[in-house]
């Protein structure tokens, strides 16, 4: 009965997420190699699954709290794939503004060779997928090593908007295409965030153990108690 | 608090169970003093010609009660023949149907029964039987003693199939089992406990009853199996010889009256066990 | 496409003059749990009583409108007929204590008088036992009496007198409110077990199990069906007052 919906809605919820990683490949490599189709795929059919799947799961998750009051693990489960089940529909909504912008840029000539962009998207894209494992697996260590790892995402977001602070300040025609870079490495870093929070989750989920806002120093120590 | 009242009450208390312990002892005393007397007096009349010859005439040595015995026996049979079922099915009745004019006109009719004196009910089969059929017999003896049977069984049915969960009945009714096969295939064997230790109650209680048989059994002083004919009876045979003037009767008098009581504990103890095994619990 | 067990049309029920049962229209579909929650004394087991024609056997009862079972009235047919069509769990376990284990698994036949071949009862009482999940702590012990069974196993045992009959539907009265929570989870189990072969219609004034075993729930006031639907559907956003002050524990 509890059991068995649970097991429904976290596969539902790997449905979703995966949908969610083919979303931002798809728009980083729309982007790279300057493919039209794949980026409106993302757009007008990637995102509206996207959102029924969002749906979905919330009414699923309402329905298991109503009809089985599930308990301790139970319930940081059920209440974890309900933020989880935002947290993707969100990084969602990033891909589709990473594909908008892609659209308008791969019209125009390179402002410069990407090479940060695309680095930025793998280290994003591992963060991601190593927070879905450490779901799938129960791992509380590779849930916590993807929060650590948000610095280094961070850090390159600000690489890239000094690089193109510059870029824009030296010649005026690159401001437009500068913008949308910026956009696109800003929409790379809050999905680089909501793979922290999603990481947080899972840690609640399977130990207990809230380590939101609290700082990285703090979290570890809480862990290691 | 005072630790003077205290005392008193603790003192009050243990007065109480002194005094409750002291009357029930005392309350067992005539019952032990009966059967010593009995035994002291009877035990040594035992023997098994004593139970199995029949009564010989004044002046003769020897002889037996074993008539007496066989006439009991006869007559527990004929009481118990209708007394049985119609008392089962009277209770069966009066738990079924609390309400109603038939049930209470049943209950007042069981419980004027019950408060029957033995020597009334004699004269009433007297008149029903013993005229008509022109003679003492067993059966008038037998339909006596099972009109006195009858309230106990009725009650004891009753009282058993009271404390029967309706849950049992309803049971076998959702199951699509007609009314009567319920009551005969369920219900009843599961009071078979209560019932059996009413039946058995009522026949130890109509084994020493007297005052009835005068007037309709009679008394024989031959073994009879006739039910037509009248028939001699332990109750009866106690009686005659107790009341009589010679010393040897005096003597068989006092062993038939250890018999007696000895079938009456036995019954008793027989129905402990009874009641003991067969009991459901619910 | 599912079908319909049991549709009443509105069906009322008296206790001499006091209406306990008002005007009840439903459908119960097919092998699917269906509930019939409501506060003490709302109702909801003289309603169910009338599935079973069990109202009619006390005195002064009496019921008005129609209750079709598969599309028969089952007013115009012999009661005890549809008594073995339509099979009855009850709150306190009742198996028959003069009876052993294997009789009582077929005390519907053996009380009807229905002829059964020694390999027909053993199959129906093997099947039935395991149906209830029970035939493996018992079919050492089948020619013993049932009373040294605990309450969830004798419970389980009615459960399996009830399925020998092979109804079209089962009614359980609040079958689990005097067992212990284990026996009770046990045979909430069961129920989601059972409802791929059987139709059951539960009685319970428990939320929570309404909840966790259902697949449609019926809320009973005062002899009324206030509510109908699906049980996600009644627990997250009722369409009635009352059924959600109920749910809300204002009352009942």
């Amino acid at each position: 009965m509890l059991e068995e919906k649970l097991e429904e809605v976290k596969g539902k919820l790997l449905q979703s997420a995966s949908l969610v990683e083919r979303m931002i490949e798809k728009s980083i490599r729309g982007l790279t190699q300057r493919d039209e189709d794949i980026l409106v795929e993302v757009i007008e059919k990637d995102e509206p699954r996207e959102n029924e799947l969002e749906l979905e799961i919330e009414e699923t998750c309402i329905h298991v709290i109503a009809r089985y009051q599930p308990q301790a693990r139970d319930l940081r489960t059920i209440m974890m794939v309900s933020k989880m089940n935002n947290d993707l529909e969100r990084m969602g909504d990033e891909a589709v503004n990473i594909s908008e912008s892609a659209l308008f840029l791969i019209k125009k000539p390179e402002v410069k060779p990407l090479i940060d962009i695309p680095k930025m998207a793998e280290e994003t894209k591992r963060m991601l997928k190593d927070s879905l494992s450490s779901f799938i697996d129960e791992d509380p260590q590779l849930a916590m090593s993807v929060c650590e790892r948000d610095d280094i995402v961070d850090r390159l977001r600000d690489q890239i908007l000094g690089e193109l602070v510059t870029f824009m300040a030296s010649d005026p025609t690159t401001i437009e295409r500068s913008n949308h870079l910026i956009r696109i490495s800003r929409s790379l870093e809050r999905i680089a965030d909501l793979s922290t929070n999603i990481s947080e989750d899972v840690i609640y989920m399977i130990e207990g153990k809230m380590i939101k806002h609290g700082g990285f120093e703090n979290s570890k120590a809480a862990f290691e108690t | 608090m005072d630790r003077e009242r205290v005392k008193l009450r603790i003192a009050k208390d243990s007065g109480f169970k002194v005094f409750v312990i002291v009357l029930s002892f005392l309350s067992m005393v005539p019952l032990f003093l009966i059967l010593f007397y009995i035994m002291r007096n009877g035990l040594s009349s035992l023997s098994w010609e004593f139970l199995t010859e029949l009564p010989k005439p004044v002046g003769e040595a020897g002889g037996g009660i074993a008539n007496a015995i066989v006439g009991s026996f006869l007559l527990v049979v004929i009481a118990s023949l209708p007394a049985i079922p119609m008392g089962i099915t009277a209770g069966v009745y009066l738990s079924e149907h609390k309400v109603g004019r038939l049930s209470y006109l049943l209950r007042l009719a069981v419980e004027v029964l019950q408060g029957t004196p033995s020597i009334v009910i004699g004269i009433i089969a007297y008149l029903w039987l013993v005229i008509s059929m022109g003679g003492f017999s067993a059966l008038s003896g037998g339909i006596a003693l099972g009109i006195m049977m009858l309230p106990v069984i009725t009650r004891a049915t009753e009282e058993t199939l009271k404390l029967i969960p309706d849950a049992l009945k309803e049971a076998s009714l959702a199951l699509g089992v007609p009314y009567y096969r319920t009551i005969l295939k369920v219900i009843l064997p599961a009071a078979f406990s209560g019932i059996a230790t009413g039946i058995l109650i009522s026949i130890a209680r109509i084994a020493g009853e007297t005052a009835p048989l005068l007037f309709t059994a009679f008394g024989n002083p031959f073994m009879n199996l006739n039910i037509i004919k009248p028939v001699n009876a332990l109750p009866l045979l106690i009686y005659n010889y107790a009341t009589s003037p010679y010393p040897e009767w005096h003597s068989i008098a006092w062993g038939a009256s250890c018999v007696l009581v000895g079938v009456v504990l036995l019954f008793n103890l027989v129905t402990r066990i009874i009641a003991r095994r067969w009991k459901v619990q619910f | 496409m599912e079908s319909t067990v049991l549709k009443t049309k509105k069906l009322s029920a008296y206790f001499g003059d006091n209406r306990a049962v008002k005007d009840v229209t439903l459908s119960i579909p097919e092998k699917m749990v269906t509930t019939i929650m409501g506060p003490s004394g709302c109702g909801k087991t003289t309603l169910i009583r009338c599935f079973n024609r069990m109202h009619e056997l006390i005195p002064d009862a009496k019921v008005e409108g129609k209750v079709f079972l598969r599309e028969e009235d089952i007013y115009a047919i012999n009661p005890m007929i549809v008594r073995r069509r339509v099979g009855m769990v009850f709150q306190r376990p009742n198996p028959f204590p003069t009876m052993t284990i294997y009789d009582n698994v077929i005390a519907g036949y053996k009380l009807n008088g229905l002829e059964l071949s020694r390999t027909e009862s053993d199959r129906i009482v093997e099947e039935s036992l395991g149906k209830a999940a029970l035939w493996d702590e018992v079919k050492d012990h089948l020619r013993r009496k049932g009373t040294f069974l605990s309450g969830g196993q004798q419970q389980r045992l009615c459960i399996a007198r009830s399925l020998a009959m092979a109804p079209d539907l089962l009614l359980l009265d609040e079958p689990t409110s005097a067992l212990d929570p284990k026996a009770t989870a046990r045979i909430e189990k069961l129920m989601t077990e059972l409802k791929k072969n059987v139709t059951l219609i539960l009685v319970t004034h428990n939320i929570a199990q309404a909840g966790r075993v259902s697949d449609l729930t019926a809320f009973l006031y005062l002899g009324e069906l206030v509510e109908f639907g699906p049980t996600e559907q009644l627990h997250t956003a009722p369409r009635d007052k009352r059924t959600e002050e109920f749910l809300r524990g204002k009352f009942g």
